[in-house]
């Protein structure tokens, strides 16, 4: 079984820590610099998925399924967060005739 | 360093560039395509890991689901490369310092965690919690009150998204 013995190997846990925390950092930076809503929503989408890869990471690290439900329970809610908010963006453009998250200061009265 | 080390390398690296991609490229739908190909990316994450229903419950909702529905409200506003709102440098700048700060944090945070074991990366362990057979257990016996409540929160949901986005009498009119 020389496949066995090629897959028989390990990565640290350090090494999601790292990639889960450079994901979210990414995510952050795009909320930040991007003025497109839609943008914004697909970043935080992004850091949603640094979060899951942690938990399923730790889920493995320490062979218990619990955090694997917990991502199931995220991804509901990020696909109920992400049909609201694209219908609220819908509705700014259609009001506004942009997507730039700037006509939301009309909302200061 | 062997094997299916080598491979989580690999798919880490590329999920990294591509989701720098997502917020990198000027045109949305290029965006939105550079997304689907980070949630492939961390799918493959997730098979590494034995995680094999994350994987692809991943694919079929965010890459099927969450995904189409952001393309088809690009393509409902016609969106394209000339009305992309522009950031100024300033801006760009200061948020690229302050989400560097947020990284740096994060990793002086994880610098100084010790634990020793790895995790296995194949298929060929035998550990079984990532499977459907013991997700489903769990899932409807330990946790069946918020999968329930789920369904409410979905029902809401879908109600919220057909008010808002409904238009209204008197526009039509």
């Amino acid at each position: 079984m020389i496949l066995a013995t090629i897959f028989e190997s390990g990565v640290s846990i350090q090494f999601y820590l790292i990639l889960a925390s450079i994901l979210f950092a990414i995510g952050a930076i795009g909320v930040l610099v991007r003025k497109n809503s839609i943008i914004m929503l697909m970043c935080i989408e992004l850091m949603l998925n640094a979060a899951n890869l942690l938990l399923v990471a730790f889920s493995t690290y320490f062979q218990k399924s619990d955090a694997q439900i917990f991502v199931f329970f995220i991804m509901v809610v990020a696909a109920a967060e992400a049909t609201v908010g694209l219908s609220i963006l819908v509705m700014a453009y259609r009001n506004a005739r942009s997507v730039d998250v700037g006509i939301f200061n009309k909302l200061k009265g | 360093m062997n094997g299916a080390a080598l491979i989580v390398y690999i798919l880490g690296g590329l999920t990294i560039g591509s989701s720098l991609m997502v917020i990198l490229s000027k045109h949305p739908v290029r965006s939105v395509l550079y997304l689907i190909l980070t949630f492939f990316l961390i799918s493959g994450n997730y098979i590494m890991m034995n995680a094999q229903f994350v994987a692809v419950v991943n694919i079929i909702v965010y890459a099927g689901a969450i995904m189409v529905l952001f393309l088809f409200v690009l393509m409902l506003l016609n969106l394209s490369k000339d009305n992309e709102p522009k950031t100024s440098l300033t801006m760009k700048i200061a948020a690229t310092l302050a989400g560097g700060s947020l990284l740096i944090v994060l990793l002086a945070a994880v610098k100084d965690v010790i634990m020793p074991e790895k995790i296995m990366i194949t298929a060929m362990t035998d550990n079984q919690q990532g499977l459907v057979n013991n997700l489903g257990e769990v899932l409807f016996t330990k946790y069946v009150l918020p999968f329930e409540v789920s369904s409410i929160l979905f029902i809401s949901a879908m109600v919220g998204a057909i008010l808002l986005a409904k238009r209204e009498k008197q526009i039509i009119d």
